[in-house]
């Protein structure tokens, strides 16, 4: 470049003389950015625990004050230190809110792949930078919008995290800040989109091929595609419910609708509140594959490196996930089979349904296979690895019955969908992401976390989290539904309350397993053991920059020689072959 | 090395034949074409599914074609003098590229006063639904259509949800009638009368509303384009100096984002004025 760049920096970029908050709060520097993500994402994901971990209070012992932190709870959300009803739906609501668009996606985008992508194709930063910058910014600001809208009158948004309409529309004014807060989170998340997309098709180093991507980068790339193209319309369908809270407009609101026994004749009528269903699904659908690929791409890294062999099958998982990402468009009416909108359509979303399960099936018996013959070495990052692929098929798995219109009849809207995806994203994608934390945190601290503490964690997270899930199958298929306040009020509730129990017994338990984990990610940065560029004797073009990193990367930009998982290559003196390092012929 | 040199910040990729931006812009606008994409289908979803009556048959009975044709020329014609900065600046010629991209801005604020009058013009304009048929001229008819007189008591708007309503009479004089008739008398009608009063703004029905939501997402568009060009009206100099090459594609991107602003419009214009 001729120097015009540095420029717009003031006094150029040197990373050592740039002043603390240029280097640290508005750096540019997307690992700096990456880490960002990840320690907000993180605080979300743990106040989003807190939430549920409150609920489960109420579930297990409904009407009884909540221990420790009940006095400090406002009133409308909690009386005399008991949840109400309405705190219950604002936490539910917020509970899925924050997880989602808080707390996964931008551990699993934002953070991994800020940090992760650009050194995997040996790129020196993100196509734009500033652009960069910016979208953690708007992210930060839609938290803090969500956040807030727990303190205003009214409290918090309370209509689920699906929002639906028309009751959506008549809540507070909470349900307002939510929409606001999506349209920063929807913006934060297309300019993250496009620098990523940009990013990897042009930045990628000489020799670095499309078929010599490392599977990370594959599942990033298709996650960008999704949450370019699928979260507008959300955007559309959030500006449109906007309209009708704020302009008295009538897009979701129906002819002749009473609400709260009041006609609302001074409304024109004539909406549909199918419409916010089409319009939200056709964003959050593709967004279950935008939380479980970034997961799988991380998960895949680690499995080859810990087995020393090739991924089996590369070129199937990468098909894979391309069709993936093009079949995600056209599933999301599997959630409204019991909507009434007719059984042709129905029928369409069951059979696309269907398919769409065989690319994620092909992703994981490649992965299981890659398991096939090799000598494993079994340290924290493969453990939690490891148990990402049986948890993700079971969640996979049970949404078969989900998506067959005749089955879900009977378990819509039971404890058996929150179980299903739950399964999917928490003991799923979560676990990829600790498994991502323990495998690249020497990378971005230059130590090492402690093995000890991480099995410590791994264990009893592995243990509870099923504690918590499982009986929600049992429960739901007893008929036991969700977003109720309290189940013991009806009888098979009552019946099923023991289980429920279990499950919030697990889930404060499961809160006490992080704790060896905080511990061990405070701990390790400081005074972890001290490794070098490459500790796990990993191919990938990252470990070939020193750890850390330093702005710019690469000492040398490096060039790619060979495929990203060349293990134990037949005739080779060492069992692994880095991308970056020229083969002797 | 202590600056980070981004590759093909300028220079194409082989592979896609554009610079960064270039492609940026481009994918940008893909899920410009989603966001717009859902808002047609939603103009689609409700017209279809609306009952006979409560659509206009065409557009132009409620909104002003005439006014809309010309914002059309106007803004097709900003997108020449945007297409002539570029040209302009692809010949070295700053002076003239800024004198283009002038133009375009004001194109654009033309754009937008004309729409402020066409907008200003539904938000006086009423109509009042009433519980009974009345007589007016020599018609019965069970809704006016008309402008509020001078003397007509303020409408109570409701906190809940802004609707309008009548405290005890409102004083409204009809529109002419298509024929030619001039302007009727002003009509008198008892709050008791009134089943639901609004203007011609977005809460009058789904077909003002999907018209209000999506011009003015348009319009919007419309003042983010007019703040990008001003900022390289004003600062064309220094970056023009520092590199002409970035300069030229930043112009070209800007210009590649207003041909979408536009091309949205051609959609608009047909969709929501003549069909």
């Amino acid at each position: 470049m001729s120097g015009h760049h540095d420029h717009s920096h003031g006094h150029g970029d040197h990373g050592h003389d740039l002043p603390f908050w240029r280097k640290y709060i508005f750096s540019v520097d997307h690992k700096v950015i990456g880490c960002q993500y990840t320690f907000t994402a993180l605080l979300f994901l743990f106040f989003g625990f807190t939430l549920m971990m409150i609920m489960r209070w109420q579930l297990a012992y409904p009407g009884q004050p909540i221990p420790f932190i009940g006095k400090y709870l406002s009133d409308d959300i909690a009386a005399d230190g008991v949840l109400v009803g309405d705190g219950y739906n604002a936490f539910g609501a917020m509970h899925g809110t924050i997880m989602v668009f808080l707390a996964i996606v931008p551990l699993g985008v934002g953070g991994f792949g800020n940090y992760i992508l650009p050194l995997q194709i040996g790129a020196p930063d993100m196509a734009f930078p500033k652009l960069n910058m910016a979208s953690y910014w708007v992210y930060f600001c839609g938290g803090v919008t969500m956040i807030a809208s727990f303190f205003i009158k009214g409290g918090a948004a309370a209509s689920g995290w699906t929002s639906y309409p028309p009751l959506s529309v008549f809540a507070s004014s909470g349900q307002t800040m939510w929409l606001w807060g999506m349209v920063l989170l929807i913006t934060s998340s297309l300019l993250g989109s496009v620098n990523f997309i940009v990013t990897t098709v042009q930045m990628r180093v000489k020799g670095l091929s499309f078929f010599r991507l490392p599977f990370f980068v594959w599942a990033q790339l298709v996650t960008s595609f999704l949450l370019l193209l699928a979260f507008p319309p959300l955007e559309a369908a959030g500006v449109l419910q906007l309209m009708d809270r704020l302009a008295g407009t009538s897009f979701f609101m129906p002819s002749g609708l009473v609400y709260a026994t009041e006609p609302q004749n001074q409304l024109a009528g004539g909406g549909s509140p199918l419409l916010w269903q089409h319009l939200f699904w056709f964003l959050a659908h593709p967004e279950v594959y935008v939380l479980i690929l970034p997961a799988m791409g991380i998960v895949s890294e680690i499995i080859a490196t810990n087995t020393r062999k090739p991924l089996w099958g590369y070129k199937s998982l990468v098909y894979s996930a391309i069709f993936l990402g093009f079949m995600s468009f056209i599933v999301w009416a599997h959630h409204m089979f019991m909507t009434g909108m007719g059984t042709t359509l129905s029928t369409f979303f069951q059979a696309t349904t269907m398919i769409i399960s065989v690319p994620s099936v092909i992703i994981l018996t490649c992965l299981i296979l890659s398991l096939y013959g090799a000598s494993i070495r079994f340290n924290v990052p493969m453990l939690f690895a490891l148990a990402f692929l049986p948890m993700f098929a079971i969640g996979g798995l049970t949404g078969l019955p989900l998506g067959l219109t005749a089955s879900d009849i009977h378990l819509h809207d039971t404890y058996y969908v929150i179980g299903h995806f739950h399964y999917v994203v928490a003991p799923g994608t979560i676990f990829a992401i600790f498994a991502g934390i323990y495998y690249w945190f020497p990378k971005v601290t230059g130590r090492k976390m402690s093995e000890f503490l991480g099995k410590l964690h791994f264990w009893p997270s592995f243990l509870f989290i099923n504690a918590v899930f499982m009986p929600m199958f049992f429960q739901g298929m007893a008929g036991l539904l969700r977003r109720q306040y309290d189940q013991t009020e009806q009888l098979h509730g009552a019946v099923a309350h023991g289980l429920t129990k279990m499950s919030s017994y697990g889930a404060w338990l499961l809160a006490i397993a992080q704790l060896p984990f905080i511990i061990n990610f405070f701990y390790s940065m400081f005074a972890g053991k001290k490794v070098g560029a490459n500790p796990w004797e990993s191919t990938t073009l990252e470990w070939a920059a020193p750890s850390p990193p330093p702005h710019g990367n690469f000492d040398k930009t490096p060039v790619v020689y060979c495929g990203p998982y060349e293990y134990s290559v037949p005739g080779k003196s060492k069992d692994y072959c880095p991308q970056h390092v020229a083969q002797e012929a | 090395m202590s600056t980070t040199v981004i590759p093909h910040d300028l220079e194409p990729h082989p592979l896609t034949g554009m610079y960064n931006g270039k492609f940026g812009i481009w994918l940008f606008l893909a899920s410009e074409v989603m966001l717009f994409g859902a808002l047609f289908s939603t103009y689609v979803l409700l017209r279809v599914g609306a009952p006979p009556g409560q659509w206009p048959a065409h557009g132009s009975e409620i909104l002003n074609v005439p006014l809309a044709t010309l914002n059309t020329a106007v803004l097709i014609g900003s997108s020449v003098t945007m297409v002539m900065s570029w040209a302009a600046l692809k010949m070295k010629k700053l002076g003239a590229a800024r004198v283009w991209l002038t133009v375009t801005f004001l194109c654009a604020g033309a754009f937008l006063v004309v729409k402020y009058f066409e907008y200003t013009d539904k938000f006086s304009h009423y109509q009042v639904w009433l519980n009974e048929p009345i007589k007016v001229g020599e018609h019965e008819v069970t809704t006016i259509k008309g402008h509020l007189t001078a003397d007509c008591p303020k409408l109570e708007v409701s906190e809940k949800n802004g609707a309008y309503s009548v405290t005890e009479h409102v004083m409204i004089t009809p529109d002419a009638e298509p024929g030619g008739h001039a302007h009727g008398e002003a009509v008198k009608i008892e709050a008791s009368k009134v089943k639901r009063i609004s203007n011609f703004g977005p809460r009058h029905s789904p077909y003002l509303a999907t018209y209000f939501t999506m011009t003015g997402l348009h319009g919007l568009h419309i003042v983010g384009g007019m703040v990008v060009i001003l900022y390289f009206i004003l600062t064309g100099g220094s970056i023009w100096k520092r590199s002409q090459e970035k300069y030229t594609n930043r112009i070209e991107c800007t210009g590649l984002y207003w041909h979408f602003v536009d091309l949205v419009w051609i959609f608009l214009f047909p969709v929501l004025y003549l069909l």
